[in-house]
C-alpha cells in the first residue's frame, strides 16, 4: 500500500528552483533513503512533506489524501507525521521527559501520568532511561538526537521524516542513532530519511532515491541503486562520495 | 537550468484562487471588525451626556491653535532633556552592567555598590528623585555640582533610569551563549575585547526592544521635571490652562508626547526586523 506519494512537486525560493518536479512513492513499512549532493533538494522535499513549506505546484498525498490542498488542516496532518532535524531542535527549556510529553499531552490529551509512562517506556527503549530528567544541553549529540527521535515517536506517527539526523554527530555516535532507526524498521515504521550514510542505506533501506537538481533522477531497491546505478549521474555522485 | 518557470497546473491554479479568496475574506473581516469597534467607541463617547461640556473644555480648536506655539517651545526642552539623558543613562547603565558581570574578584566592593544602586534607583519613584536631586543637590553647595535646572533634571532622570537600563543590558550580556565567549577568547582576544567586539553587539541586538521601551518611558517622564521649575511642554500647558480655565492645552501636550515617541518606535521596528532577517539568513 502506498502511504506517501509525491507527484510533480515544485518549490522555489525566490529565483532558486529547489524542487523541479519531484515524483516519489513510499509504501507503508518501507525505509526510503534520499541521497544526493547538498542543495539537491532533500531537506526541502522533507519540509514540503511535513507542510513546513508550501509547495508551488504538484501533490503530496498521505494515505491517498492530498495534504497540499489549502483546505487541509496542516496541524492535523503534522500530528501524523514525525520529523527529526539535523540540529536536534530539542526545546532547551524543557527536560527530556517534558520534551517528549509536550505534544502527546497537548494534542492527544493524555494525562500527565499516561504521557510520562509512555515517554519513559520509549526513552528506555532507546537507551535514555536515566536521562529523563536531564536537560538537552547536558546530553551528548547522540543522546540528544535519540531524544528527538523519541519525541517524534511519542505522537505515534504513521510516517517518520528524518533530515540528515546523523550529519552533526561524531562518527562514534552515529552508530547509536542508526541502530535506533534499525529498530524502528523492525517495528514496521515507514521512514523517509535524507542521509549521507551510504553503508547504512545499503544495509537498512528498502529503497534509495537519488535527487539531482531538484528531481528524483533514479529510484529503486537500495542494493541496486547503490551498487549498480542505472543513471550516469548517480554513479558520479557515489564515486565522488566514496573518494571524499 | 534552462527551465526557469513552468505553467501552473489546473490544480495549482485552483489552490491559488482559493488562497486569494481566503485572504481577501480575512482582510474584509479584519477591516469590518476594526471599523465596527472604532465606530462603537466613538458613538459611546459622542453620545454621552457630558460630551458637549467635555468637548468645550478639552477639545477647543481655537484654544489649541493659540497654545500650540507655546507648547512646541516647551517640547524643545523635553527633546533636549531626553537626548541628553539618553546618553548619560547609557553610559551609567553600561558601567553598572559591566561591573555586575565582570568576573574579577577585586571588583567586589564595586559590585555591591552597583547592586545597591540598581535597587535604590529602581525602587524610588522618579518624581521623588526629581524633588530630591532638584532641591537637595544644590543645597549641598558642592563644587562642580551642576547648578542649572536643566542639568539637575538630567541628573535626576539618569539616576532613575540608569538602574532599569543597566539591568536590561546585563540580561542581554548574560543571554549570549558561553560558546561565544569561548570563540572570542580562543582567537586570542582579551576579556574586554571579546566583550566589546563579540558579546556586546549581540547583546544589544537582543535587548533593543526593551531598551526602546525604557527610552519611550523616559520621553514621557521628562514631563516630571516640571515640578522643579523646568518650563517644558507640560509646564507650558499648565500655565496656559490655568490662565484660560480650559484643559485643551493638556490635550495638545498629550498629542505632542505621543507624536514624539512614534518615529522612534517605527525606527526600532524597522531595525529589529532587519536584524531578525539577517540573523535568520533570509534575503
Amino acid at each position: 500500500m502506498t502511504l506517501l506519494r509525491l507527484a510533480d512537486v515544485r518549490k522555489r525560493f525566490g529565483t532558486a528552483e529547489v524542487l523541479r518536479g519531484v515524483d516519489l512513492a513510499v509504501d507503508a513499512g518501507q525505509v526510503v533513503c534520499l541521497i544526493g549532493a547538498s542543495g539537491s533538494g532533500k531537506s526541502t522535499l522533507l519540509r514540503c512533506t511535513n507542510l513546513l513549506e508550501t509547495v508551488d505546484d504538484g501533490v503530496v498525498e498521505l494515505a491517498g489524501r492530498d495534504i497540499t490542498d489549502p483546505r487541509v488542516d496542516a496541524n492535523a496532518v503534522r500530528r501524523e507525521i514525525g520529523m527529526v532535524f539535523q540540529a536536534y531542535n530539542l526545546f532547551p527549556h524543557l527536560s527530556v521527559l517534558d520534551n517528549v510529553c509536550l505534544a502527546p499531552r497537548r494534542l492527544r490529551r493524555l494525562s500527565k501520568g499516561e504521557a510520562q509512562d509512555r515517554a519513559r517506556e520509549l526513552l528506555a527503549r532507546f537507551g535514555l532511561a536515566d536521562k529523563a530528567q536531564a536537560y538537552p544541553d547536558s546530553l551528548s549529540g547522540g543522546q540528544q538526537q535519540r531524544a528527538a527521535l523519541v519525541r517524534a515517536l511519542a505522537m505515534s506517527p504513521t510516517l517518520l521524516l528524518l533530515d540528515e539526523i546523523t550529519s552533526a554527530l561524531d562518527p562514534e555516535l552515529v552508530g547509536e542513532v542508526l541502530d535506533a532507526i534499525r529498530a524502528l524498521r523492525t517495528d514496521g515504521m515507514t521512514v523517509v530519511m535524507a542521509t549521507h550514510e551510504m553503508a547504512f542505506a545499503r544495509d537498512v533501506a528498502d529503497r534509495v532515491a537519488f535527487l539531482h537538481d531538484g528531481r528524483v533522477l533514479e529510484e529503486g531497491p537500495a542494493a541496486q541503486v547503490l551498487a549498480d546505478p542505472a543513471h550516469e549521474r548517480t554513479g558520479v555522485f557515489l564515486r565522488r562520495f566514496r573518494a571524499g | 537550468m534552462t527551465e526557469t518557470s513552468w505553467t501552473p497546473s489546473a490544480r495549482q491554479r485552483e489552490r491559488d484562487t482559493f488562497r486569494r479568496r481566503q485572504s481577501s475574506r480575512r482582510t474584509a473581516v479584519a477591516l469590518g471588525s476594526t471599523v465596527l469597534v472604532l465606530g462603537l467607541l466613538a458613538y459611546v463617547v459622542l453620545s454621552s451626556p457630558g460630551w458637549p461640556r467635555v468637548r468645550d473644555a478639552y477639545f477647543d480648536w481655537s484654544e489649541a491653535k493659540s497654545v500650540l506655539p507655546l507648547v512646541l517651545r516647551g517640547f524643545e526642552v523635553n527633546v533636549r532633556l531626553f537626548l541628553a539623558a539618553e546618553v548619560t543613562i547609557l553610559i551609567v547603565a553600561l558601567l553598572v552592567a559591566f561591573v555586575r558581570v565582570l568576573p574579577f574578584a577585586g571588583l567586589a566592593p564595586l559590585k555591591v555598590l552597583a547592586v545597591v544602586y540598581t535597587d535604590v534607583s529602581r525602587g524610588t519613584p522618579t518624581l521623588l528623585v526629581v524633588y530630591l536631586v532638584g532641591f537637595g543637590l544644590p543645597a549641598l553647595r558642592l563644587q562642580g555640582v551642576p547648578s542649572s535646572l536643566f542639568w539637575l533634571a538630567v541628573t535626576a532622570l539618569t539616576f532613575s533610569y540608569g538602574g532599569y537600563v543597566a539591568e536590561v543590558l546585563r540580561a542581554g550580556i548574560i543571554s549570549v551563549h558561553p560558546s561565544q565567549w569561548a570563540s572570542g577568547r580562543s582567537l586570542g582576544l582579551s576579556y574586554t575585547q571579546t566583550m566589546r567586539s563579540v558579546v556586546l553587539p549581540q547583546a544589544l541586538r537582543r535587548v533593543l526592544p526593551p531598551l526602546v521601551n525604557d527610552f519611550a518611558s523616559l520621553q514621557k517622564d521628562t514631563a516630571l521635571v516640571s515640578v522643579i521649575g523646568v518650563v517644558e511642554a507640560l509646564r507650558q500647558a499648565q500655565i496656559r490652562s490655568a490662565r484660560d480655565f480650559n484643559f485643551t492645552p493638556y490635550v495638545v501636550a498629550a498629542v505632542g508626547f505621543i507624536l514624539l515617541t512614534i518615529p522612534f518606535a517605527r525606527l526600532t521596528d524597522w531595525l529589529s526586523l532587519r536584524m531578525t532577517r539577517r540573523d535568520q539568513g533570509a534575503a
